[in-house]
């Protein structure tokens, strides 16, 4: 599979430790122009999409994503993505979208009390999203998860509206989709495991794709999330050459 | 001298863990009374812990060289292997028993963050993680805080720190009950170029202290570990010191950064006996001295002596020798991840080393008279055969009844805590970090090298109950399991670490047990051309219950040319044959079976052929090169029975396709014995059905022995002769739900 390239920035916080991973798989399996943005700095040197990658950012010491959400480069994407820019927030990248707002919710400490790492599946709930078109609805992938506070909560409101809007991308589930309690392994509400916002251009999630992109590995249901990601800007790039051709 | 510091003499020095006779030569050393600050230095350099007074003489005995080395044993702060295309592999393990008796959380993750930072001080980036634990009885009162502590300890700082914690091996016995043991290992990849050295050359060069700041947590630390663990150990909690991965992380991402940057001369991390270890090491590798000032050292606690600055066990630190030059340049790189960095002082010539603070000079001793290998004390212990040896091996195992129920017996088996999955366990550690883990359902753990075909295969193993049987034998048993795990993934193995468990080395039946494993690793090692490269001996393993058991952990590392011919214990298709390679010679002596059922530690272990074993695993590796097999799992603990059964479960897990087995066992008179004896040199292998006489071939030529057991079959059940039928599901819920199962009562 080979793409033309899109621009992806990897953004390195101090505690970060699956920002390699991400960069691997965009880079080395993707073939896509990928770059590792610092947290200090305050340019995102004009990338296409933001990955906020797994880890402890600042070691998740006041509460995971509390004290990374105030670093120099997230006023960046914080702007970035009020503009409608993309913005791919994975485990602790989740936690730091909803510290800063950009996403709804919060995520509690895993009902079980332990972190948990293991392969889940998930249901896709909403395939008309540019993270997920790659995807047919209801297509059940096998991701992994590793967390310690991926219990989603919200309030009532805020969950009807996720349900209402389709802002619910992913949902642990058993193997043949069906949405269960003993499928759910940190206590979210409603099975959800991953989220986007109302526009469509902010996605959240707990377990790790990039995990599940190399066939070495055995597990390549993850490659469809980047795909859907990298074919959506294609469309875009499509679209604006469109655009420039009507207007000449 | 401070007029606050107490009077130092005999009486002070034998608080300080010193005997007279160690007391006396400081004297000769020194020419004088010792300074408070420099009785702490010599009580903790000689300990047990920094100086293994007690056991150098007989490691020295292993085997410590081979092509592949690129350092001795001892030399760096761990060992390394070459493993082509200009990388090497650097590995050690290492105990943290008592700080996890008596604050499991810290103690353990402590020993996770000091195991990690051997490896990167020598510029190798960790891949893995793994951890060789031993628990009490379940119903010990201590036994499931211990266990629920510990593992979160390791998984919270190999987590944060983000390094995938991939193998380890577990047993439970009533010798641990008060004496837990928590070895963690870790593997590092570096280029050979970047191969970071830890001694400090170069006069006038400038010494500096990196990392966190320096407070009073873990102050005699090498000494509380030097000591059997008593009802006083409570007291001890403070000497325990607090882990911080978060720092770790970032003084693991700028220690490479400098390394790479090649403006490091010598580095090596503070864990034991902190900046008193690190600077009288380093000194005494170069056969130079260094002036410290430690005014200069950043200090988390106000009005801290310079005697505790200098024991002070915090976490996370790093000393560092830099040219002048460079000094600026390695507080950028630093700085860049918000770690201190201060200069304390220089090389200087002459071999000593002198501590000054607040103006005084508190301590000046030779750095070479405080080292393992230069001054520290050197003894052999006595030693005495224990009378139980006899007497255990004497015991008559025909009065082991036959069971009516097998399908009883076999369910009681697999819900052995000894032998059920290690699911609670290892589902808390982030298995998968970095995207190289290409499996962990194998019998050993395989982490692939990106930009390379290869991978590395890693595990860890110690049946204790057969060290303490039969110390040589149990000792040769515990490297040829290892090894033959690592030829079950497919991988050939390369060198080990050991971490050697024990009680009170002055007691004369400890130190025989210690001496004759000893003997075991090194028959067994100099077998298989896998050299010893370092490791860690931890002593007073002792509470007023007794002594554990004698536990030789080894830690073994393995090459894959070809990730890709990696394999793993699952069954994979019906239909596919299972053959056992190896001779059964029904052996239950010290097995799991009469452990299990029957409550008895005893009769002679398993025999072992140490020429045979090899032959087993060329052949098992020569099969796997040409593509001949499906799986493969070594017989081990539970036996024949329980081999099979984790083949189906973790089949089950890894395809969506029915799997069972069936086995025709013919002419067998004791069936328990058979399918539950641990005779060694065993393989279960799968195989097409077309493969099977190429198999029997290569056997043969081998002198391996061959036997079809029966057949991977789709009905989802095991059944063995017409005495077990049992649904596999039956057999995955009690094996995976037993240990879980302890923490949901």
């Amino acid at each position: 599979m080979s793409y033309p390239k899109q621009k992806f920035g990897v953004v390195v916080f101090p505690g970060s430790n699956c920002d390699h991973d991400a960069f691997y798989v965009l880079k080395n399996i993707f073939n896509q122009d990928t770059r590792f943005l610092w947290h200090k700095d305050a340019s995102l040197e004009g990338v296409d999409v933001v990955i906020l990658p797994g880890g402890f950012s600042y070691g998740d010491y006041l509460r995971c994503g509390a004290i990374a959400r105030f670093s120099p480069i997230m006023k960046e994407v914080i702007t970035f993505a009020r503009d409608g820019g993309i913005v791919i927030g994975i485990c602790n990248g989740f936690q730091i979208l909803c510290e800063s707002g950009l996403l709804p919710g919060a995520l509690l400490r895993n009902e079980g009390l332990t972190f948990v790492c293991k392969d889940v599946n998930l249901r896709v709930d909403n395939s008309y999203t540019r993270f997920t078109a790659e995807c047919s609805a209801g297509e059940v992938l096998r991701i992994p998860i590793a967390h310690g506070e991926g219990n989603y909560f919200a309030d009532d409101k805020t969950i009807n509206m996720l349900e209402h809007n389709g802002q619910i991308l992913f949902r642990y589930c058993e193997s043949d989709g069906s949405i269960t309690p003993e499928s759910n392994p940190n206590g979210s509400i409603n099975n959800i495991a991953g989220i986007m916002n109302e526009y469509g251009n902010i996605m959240g999630l707990m377990p790790h794709p990039e995990r599940a992109a190399d066939p070495v590995l055995g597990r390549i249901d993850g490659k469809k999330i980047f795909s859907s990601v990298i074919k959506s800007l294609i469309e875009n790039d499509n679209l604006k050459n469109i655009n420039l051709v009507e207007r000449s | 001298m401070n007029k606050q510091e107490p009077e130092v003499n005999i009486a002070l020095a034998i608080k300080h863990g010193l005997n007279e006779e160690e007391y006396e030569k400081i004297l000769k050393i020194l020419n004088r009374i010792p300074t408070y600050t420099e009785l702490g230095i010599y009580s903790v350099m000689w300990s047990e812990h920094c100086s293994y007074k007690n056991s150098i003489a007989e490691i020295k005995k292993l085997p410590r060289t081979g092509e592949r080395l690129l350092v001795k044993a001892g030399e760096e702060n761990a060992g390394l292997v070459d493993i082509g295309d200009g990388l090497a592999v650097a590995f050690k393990i290492e105990s943290h028993n008592h700080p996890s008796a008596v604050e499991p959380y810290q103690g353990a993750a402590t020993g996770v963050g000091g195991i990690m930072r051997d490896i990167f001080t020598m510029g190798a980036r960790p891949i893995a993680a793994l951890n060789s634990l031993r628990f009490g009885n379940p119903s010990h009162p201590r036994t499931k805080y211990l266990m629920k502590r510990i593992v979160q300890g390791i998984g919270d700082y190999g987590n944060s720190f983000g390094v995938p914690t991939v193998a380890g091996d577990v047993y439970f016995d009533d010798c641990y009950n008060e004496n837990p043991l928590v070895n963690a290992m870790s593997v590092g990849i570096v280029k050979h170029s970047l191969i970071a050295k830890s001694a400090a050359k170069g006069v006038g060069n400038l010494v500096m202290i990196v990392g966190s700041s320096t407070g009073r947590d873990g102050i005699h630390g090498a000494t509380f570990a030097s000591e059997e663990i008593s009802n006083e150990s409570e007291t001890k909690r403070p000497s325990v010191q607090v882990g911080d991965p978060f720092t770790e992380k970032l003084l693991l991402e700028a220690t490479l950064e400098a390394i790479k940057a090649e403006i490091i001369v010598g580095i090596q991390d503070m864990g034991a006996a902190g900046i008193t270890c690190s600077t009288s090491e380093m000194s005494a590798r170069a056969e130079t001295g260094m002036k410290i000032n430690l005014d200069k050292v950043p200090m988390r606690e106000k009005a801290m002596t310079g005697y505790e600055i200098m024991l002070s066990e915090s976490q996370e630190r790093m000393l560092m020798v830099v040219k002048p030059e460079n000094e600026t340049k390695v507080k950028t790189i630093f700085q860049k991840w918000d770690l201190q960095c201060e200069t304390i002082g220089e090389v200087t010539e002459g071999g000593n080393v002198e501590i000054f603070y607040h103006g005084l000079k508190i301590a000046d001793v030779s750095a070479y008279s405080l080292v393992l290998g230069g001054g520290a004390p050197v003894y052999m212990r006595e030693s005495t055969k224990p009378k139980y040896i006899d007497e255990n091996q004497k015991f008559d195992l025909s009065i082991i009844p036959e069971p009516s129920d097998y399908n009883e017996v076999l369910l009681k088996m697999l819900g052995s805590l000894n032998l059920c999955s290690r699911r609670w366990i290892s589902s808390q550690y982030d298995t998968m970090v970095r995207t190289n883990t290409v499996s962990t359902i194998g019998d050993a753990a395989v982490i692939r090298i990106k930009g390379t075909p290869k991978a590395l295969a890693m595990k860890t193993d110690c049946n204790p109950r057969y060290v303490y049987l039969n110390p040589y034998r149990g000792a040769e048993i515990a490297v040829a399991e290892c090894a033959r795990n690592l030829v079950c993934v497919g991988a050939k193995p390369l060198a080990i670490t050991n971490c050697l468990n024990f009680g009170n080395p002055y007691k004369p039946e400890i130190y025989w047990q210690f001496k004759e494993t000893i003997r075991g690793i090194a028959d067994a090692c100099k077998h298989f051309a896998t050299p010893v490269t370092g490791g860690n001996v931890s002593f007073y393993n002792e509470s007023p219950d007794g002594a554990i058991y004698p536990t030789p952990v080894i830690g073994m590392i393995g090459e894959i040319n070809d990730y890709t011919k990696t394999i793993s214990q699952a069954f994979k298709n019906p239909g596919d044959i299972i053959i056992l390679l190896g001779e059964n010679k029904s052996e239950v002596g010290g097995s799991e079976y009469i452990n299990r059922c029957f409550g008895v530690v005893k009769g002679d272990i398993p025999a072992l052929d140490l020429d045979l074993e090899k032959r087993l695993h060329d052949l098992i590796l020569n099969l796997n090169e040409n593509g001949f097999l499906n799986s493969a799992h070594d017989v081990s603990d539970g036996g024949l029975a329980v081999t099979i059964c984790e083949s189906i479960i973790n089949g089950h897990g890894n395809t969506s396709v029915d799997l069972g087995a069936e086995l025709m066992l013919d002419s067998v008179k004791r069936l328990d014995f058979y399918i539950f004896s641990e005779s060694q040199s065993m393989v279960v292998v799968s195989c097409a059905p077309d493969k099977v006489k190429f198999i029997q071939e290569k056997a043969k030529m081998s002198s391996v022995a061959f036997s079809i057991l029966g057949k991977v079959t789709h009905n989802k059940k095991i059944i063995i002769n017409n005495k077990i039928s049992i649904d596999v599901q039956t057999i995955i819920n009690t094996y995976e739900e037993r240990m879980e199962g302890l923490f949901n009562q």
